[in-house]
């Protein structure tokens, strides 16, 4: 993981003391309602229904278990003990005093933290693959770039004021975990026939009010050249995006008008006098960057005893086997598993996690993987480098704090919004939805049998539930004052990534599991042997659906 | 006389007559005559007197409107010398920003504001990119 030297410290520590100063002025009456509102906003802060909501980044969601004990301290001194981890696989506050977030920050900044450009009009949190150096089908670890776009990224001095935000995600394996398509960048790392690797580069993806899939505008970026080629795209970006209307403020809207030939044009142009300029990346800032990703300290464990010690414990314990069959994926180091921690246990609001919980987790990174945490863009946690021989005790220990829901992928698995119980954006409640599905759909043989299921849920248009790219998605619409849903059918969020097609006219909140449940049963009717809901919608269309619901 | 920021101090001003892009483009001596920018606007005709224009300014119609930033960073980059000069709305939380990207002075709206702006031109005194005042990034100098 990296780890802060004395440079980086003093860039937080210095904006901490950037935004103290701020905020006494705007407290004081110095600055205005909406000079201010950009200022908090790039440090995190939104002020929402019913109090400020405050957003920290996790840079591409890796977490020590000092900073999981810091965020639990805090959600107790300064909230209401439990904070909610958000689809950029950050971490959400919901109830600090704004007086109080300079201090907040201050000791964030302690364990090497901040809340820096998770929110306004300017590149945000890039993002990737919670499986990152550890998964099977991975041809190089993306972190360390992810690590190299952080820093130039934040603070950049040309980028503070785009017309609107900007999202970056890094993908480096077979699958796409980090949904690159539908981001404002997406990068992947491909290797050439040389056998370098570089960047595939995808552009103007994104959700939202018009959701569209990233185009490829370079089929190979030489890795040296990442940094300028960012560069050049957001010049593009920053003096030909519109901003006339924040609607269509985004990079997607600019790809469009002026068509991906011209705008790849357009960055050629930009990148020519930049290229091979200050900002190529050295050999050895890569290298330094790598350093910080390197294996822990793995065991060298014998595969076949280590899986034939587990065999005889799920033999024993059909509901521990159950849990490693849909909460553990397989690990590229002989003997060690990935484990996702479930924030998705029914009758909780998906993606929160208490005080005591988080403290829980840091215990049990320390003790079982190398003290390290990740979050996840599906809102949940992992545990990535746990050895097979010792599941078993963790598994006992995460089913008594309620952490063991084995529904990784599935069904009652959903993303979700804070919706309009907390966001003050929100057109319509998200958590009751989920929570009334979840409710709806206990039986986990039904969900276990339905197979691998995207449930996504927004509660507005700004889609931070994802719901375009969910099998199924949710929207939450405002008609007339009233909450109302629209359902969509056909999202992905892979490498084959698609927008979902709505159904037809929305529907009330209490009909919502009974419209599941017709669109559940349909699929059921219509699926050939083991079928996953995608490919049975991706084979009959969504007419069979629309005649069930609407019936 | 206006009253501004520059080269980190607060002067008064006697610079030349400014001139709009499209009178600018009018005069046979245009490279020798200041010039304001206004967003959406090209610089590419300042590009081919970027070694006599004496002074360039820079509008924010808001401060929320970021052209100005790479308006700024692209005259300094084709080699401006001369002064170049941030006017408008934009406010003082975006000094640091601003001198970063190659402005040299500083016009408020409100010249009462000065003296209490002037101590955010150091906000920051360690930044990660290259940038006008610091064209080597920080990845190139951690070791030096």
């Amino acid at each position: 993981m990296y780890v802060y030297d004395e440079y980086d410290q003093k860039i937080v520590d210095e904006r901490v003391a950037q935004f103290r100063d701020q905020t006494r002025r705007y407290l004081d009456g110095q600055i205005t309602e909406q000079e201010f509102l950009p200022l908090r906003l790039q440090n995190g802060l939104y002020v929402q229904r019913l109090a400020p909501m405050l957003r920290v980044a996790v840079p591409y969601g890796l977490l020590n278990s000092r900073q999981l004990r810091k965020v639990a301290q805090l959600s107790r001194d300064y909230d209401k003990g439990y904070v909610h981890i958000s689809t950029r696989q950050n971490i959400q506050f919901n109830w600090p005093q704004l007086a109080e977030v300079p201090d907040l920050l201050a000791e964030l900044a302690s364990v090497e933290m901040h809340a820096i450009q998770t929110s306004g009009n300017c590149i945000r949190n890039t993002t990737t693959d919670q499986f990152a150096g550890v998964a099977v089908d991975e041809l190089e670890d993306p972190r360390p770039w992810c690590e190299i776009i952080r820093q130039w990224s934040t603070l950049h001095p040309e980028f503070a004021f785009l017309p609107r935000k900007f999202k970056i995600a890094v993908c480096g394996s077979e699958e796409d975990r980090a949904a690159i398509y539908a981001h404002d960048i997406g990068l992947e790392l491909v290797r050439n026939e040389a056998g370098s690797t570089g960047f595939k580069v995808m552009v103007g993806g994104g959700l939202g009010r018009t959701p569209v899939i990233g185009a490829e505008i370079c089929p190979f970026l030489e890795t040296q050249h990442l940094l300028t080629y960012l560069e050049a795209i957001l010049r593009v970006y920053n003096q030909h995006g519109r901003r006339d209307n924040k609607y269509k403020a985004r990079i997607k809207i600019l790809v469009k008008a002026m068509g991906v030939e011209a705008f790849r044009a357009a960055v050629e142009r930009e990148w020519a006098p930049i290229k091979d300029g200050a900002s190529t990346l050295t050999d050895a800032e890569i290298e330094r960057a790598r350093s910080f990703f390197t294996s822990p300290d793995y065991r060298e464990l014998d595969a076949r005893a280590a899986a034939a010690a587990l065999a005889e414990k799920t033999s024993a314990d059909p509901i521990f086997a159950n849990w490693v069959t849909r909460n553990t994926v397989e690990h590229r180091v002989a003997g060690y598993r990935i484990v996702n921690i479930s924030l998705k246990a029914t009758g909780f609001a998906p993606g929160d996690i208490s005080d005591a919980q988080l403290e829980l987790l840091a215990d049990l990174a320390d003790r079982y993987s190398f003290g390290e945490v990740r979050s996840t863009h599906q809102q949940n946690l992992v545990l990535a480098d746990v050895e097979q021989e010792t599941l078993y005790e963790l598994w006992q220990v995460l089913q008594k704090a309620g952490l063991a829901t084995a529904n990784i992928g599935y069904l009652t698995d959903m993303i979700c919004c804070p919706g309009g119980d907390f966001c003050s954006l929100a057109n319509a409640k998200s958590i009751p939805v989920a929570e009334a599905i979840q409710a709806r759909f206990n039986d986990m043989d039904y969900v276990y049998d339905l197979g691998p299921l995207e449930l996504n849920i927004s509660g507005c248009m700004n889609a931070c539930g994802h719901h375009h790219i969910g099998h199924i998605g949710v929207l939450g619409v405002d008609k007339k004052g009233q909450e109302f849903y629209q359902v969509s059918l056909g999202g992905s969020q892979g490498k084959d990534a698609s927008i979902g097609k709505i159904l037809g006219p929305s529907f009330k909140q209490d009909d919502m599991p009974d419209v599941l449940e017709k669109l559940l049963s349909t699929f059921v009717d219509l699926r050939q042997e083991d079928e996953a809901f995608i490919d049975t919608y991706r084979r009959v269309g969504i007419d069979p659906f629309k005649e069930r619901v609407y019936a | 006389m206006p009253r501004l920021i520059k080269n980190g101090a607060i002067v008064e001003d006697h610079g030349p007559e400014v001139l709009d892009l499209e009178q600018w483009l009018e005069r046979e001596d245009r490279g020798n005559r200041a010039v304001v920018l206004e967003p959406g606007e090209s610089l590419a005709p300042l590009l081919e007197h970027i070694d006599e224009i004496p002074l360039v300014l820079v509008n924010f119609p808001t401060f929320m409107d970021g052209r100005g930033f790479s308006y700024a960073r692209e005259l300094r980059e084709r080699g401006y010398k001369g002064e170049l000069r941030a006017v408008g709305h934009f406010i003082r939380d975006q000094l640091t920003y601003l001198s970063r990207c190659g402005f040299d002075a500083f016009q408020f709206e409100d010249e009462t504001e000065l003296e209490a702006a002037l101590p955010s031109l150091a906000d920051f005194s360690e930044y990660y990119q290259a940038s006008i005042n610091q064209p080597q990034p920080l990845f190139r100098r951690r070791d030096a």
